[in-house]
């Protein structure tokens, strides 16, 4: 089916994403690949209102949008904040805590 | 479609406004403070607390009437996607006045530690404002987005110690995993969405009901559970809370440690009871793993710890396992039982959580130390202190009559109610844990009543007003719900959640 191409579409990038997620260290390559778990989403979304024959989907990937754009607003400012106290934004440097 | 939608002639729709009112005084509180401290000059930034508590207290009073009033009609606003049930109302409540003991914490910790003021308190509030939608949201979509509102102010105030590279860390932490989390969620969202054709609750459960899971619903269903256990740090995802409970500022740990857990918790109880019920043989087996490990590994790792804002952290990592403990059996007959549990357990566990964090602060003032053995000789020189973090700890061990014995004991009667094989092994693992719970409360407890005081300083503790009402509020709802459980039990038939399920 038509749709079932996107859904296949969404799997493979939710599937990179959390593959950068885990494996990635440079902290914005991490939020990078956040965005495309997060867009994968909007595709799905988007192909099951397709299907569905509903605007649910629709309204759904909006809202996503939305909340992904203000997540990325902080997460941004965070790594700032990071890179101005240590001159570095390798995640698995950020170990001050353990046990 | 879309055609179709906008052919229609468009009705504005009937809203309940004293329905919604707790939300609406949050958010034109949250307007006030934004803009009253803007013109505020910085020696007054004290008045900001005051404010911001004044509106948490303000959110209450509509809470309250809408207890007494009562009534059906409010139940069915917004076609049933926003209900205003005795379920939302009890959660609400919760919210709001955690949020005000929280004001108290934050006003000597950031006021003396030179901190912005006025725009953690907005942050406090939106946060607040997020749980409360949260308790009331009966939708993916509402839900989602009362997650995102509770959470993004929360990773901010995490790192709010803009120059300690501890308080940076444990923002960053919070933030990456909290931010994952919620896009594993809305993938399995997504999937749950496009299976069953709709985003309401009460309809995604109907269509789960009928015949075995698809494939894509036993992973949409796994996917969601995972998103949530990431909120309520249930091993194996819990790895984030440590660090940030440690790094954090003590009122923001106490906040994510009580309120941002209980709203996690509110979430995984909606989505379960009303939609995912059906999916018994995936839910159930997840749930019942990741409660025991959350128990066991979050009990067996606090046992080794010196800094006692990280033990709590392990501690409350296991107190969640107990709450989770429940939901493992919620499909038998224990259904209502296990979601009587849950609630109450939040309830509690809010008052005697709170109070230890705030008995942490009120010593760290004078110790500038977070280590377990800066407590010794504290009833020396501050019995009273002394005796309230013995009441803490031992509601947090579940020692009669305080307060979360009674929690404990609900959650094992759900268990038993459940009469499972199952549901038994995890009970005999729960009552393990609650052994080994003790140990590590009891070393804190003998540091404070029988080893001398570090360096034979006795000079006494100077506990500032806003934290005496704080450890008043949270010392008073241990010990009376403890020995009065019957008031809380009563709020927690919650007759209109499972009403609507039809148990």
């Amino acid at each position: 089916m038509y749709a079932a191409n996107f859904l296949l579409l969404g799997a493979v990038l939710f599937s990179i994403g959390v593959f950068g997620v885990i494996a990635r260290r440079n902290a914005v390559m991490v939020l990078m690949s956040i965005e495309l778990i997060l867009n994968a989403v909007n595709i799905n979304l988007i192909a099951f209102a397709l299907m569905n024959d509903s605007a649910e989907g629709h309204v759904f990937a909006l809202y996503v949008i939305a909340v992904a754009a203000a997540e990325v607003g902080v997460g941004l400012a965070m790594v700032l904040m990071i890179y101005r106290n240590r001159r570095s934004i390798a995640l698995d440097e950020l170990s001050e805590m353990r046990g | 479609m879309i055609t179709a939608l906008l052919a229609q002639a468009w009705q504005a729709p009937t809203i309940d406004w004293h329905a919604i009112a707790p939300e609406l005084v949050l958010v034109a509180g949250i307007n006030l403070v934004l803009f009253i401290d803007l013109w505020l000059d910085e020696s007054k930034k004290w008045a900001m607390a005051t404010l911001s508590g004044m509106v948490l207290l303000g959110a209450f009073v509509p809470v309250v009437t809408l207890a007494v009033v009562g009534g059906d009609v409010r139940d069915a606003i917004f076609d049933g996607r926003y209900m205003i049930d005795e379920y939302a109302l009890v959660l609400k409540g919760l919210f709001l006045l955690v949020g005000y003991v929280v004001v108290l914490m934050s006003q000597t910790e950031l006021e003396e530690g030179g901190y912005y003021q006025g725009e953690f308190y907005v942050l406090l509030l939106v946060s607040v404002l997020g749980m409360v939608m949260m308790a009331s949201s009966r939708d993916l979509l509402s839900v989602f987005v009362a997650l995102e509102l509770l959470s993004i102010p929360a990773y901010m105030m995490a790192a709010w110690r803009k120059r300690d590279p501890k308080s940076n860390e444990a923002g960053v932490k919070y933030y990456l995993l909290g931010v994952f989390a919620s896009g594993v969620l809305l993938y399995g969202m997504s999937l749950l969405y496009g299976t069953t054709g709709t985003t309401k609750l009460t309809e995604i459960g109907a269509a789960l009901a009928i015949g075995d899971p698809s494939v894509m619903q036993v992973l949409a269903v796994v996917l969601v559970i995972t998103g949530f256990a990431f909120k309520i740090s249930a091993v194996p995802f819990h790895t984030w809370a440590p660090d940030t409970y440690q790094g954090a500022p003590t009122p923001v740990t106490a906040f994510l440690s009580v309120a941002s857990k209980a709203a996690g918790f509110t979430a995984l109880l909606t989505v379960l009871y009303l939609g995912l019920y059906g999916a018994t043989g995936v839910h159930e087996p997840y749930i019942w793993v990741l409660a025991a490990l959350t128990m066991t590994i979050g009990n067996v790792v606090a046992l080794r710890q010196t800094n006692i804002v990280r033990m709590l952290a392990y501690s409350s990592v296991s107190q969640g396992g107990f709450i989770l403990m429940p939901l493992a059996v919620m499909a038998t007959d224990a259904a209502e039982s296990a979601l009587r549990a849950v609630v109450i357990y939040l309830l509690i566990y809010a008052f005697s959580n709170l109070g230890a964090f705030c008995v942490i602060m009120a010593v760290a003032r004078k110790t500038r130390s977070g280590e377990i053995s800066s407590f010794g000789g504290l009833m020396g020189y501050a019995p009273g202190l002394g005796v309230l973090m013995t009441v803490f700890l031992a509601s947090l061990a579940g020692i009669p009559p305080l307060g979360i014995w009674i929690a404990k004991l609900q959650s094992f009667r759900a268990l038993i109610d459940a009469g499972s094989t199952a549901a038994y092994a995890l009970a005999v693992i729960a009552a393990v844990n609650t052994v080994i719970a003790a140990a590590y409360y009891m070393r804190v407890l003998r540091q404070i009543w029988m080893a001398p005081a570090p360096d034979g300083d006795t000079s006494p503790v100077v506990v500032p007003p806003p934290i005496r009402l704080a450890l008043a509020i949270t010392a008073g709802g241990t010990v009376v719900l403890g020995i009065l459980p019957g008031l809380v039990l009563r709020f927690a038939d919650l007759p209109d959640l499972t009403g609507a399920l039809g148990f």
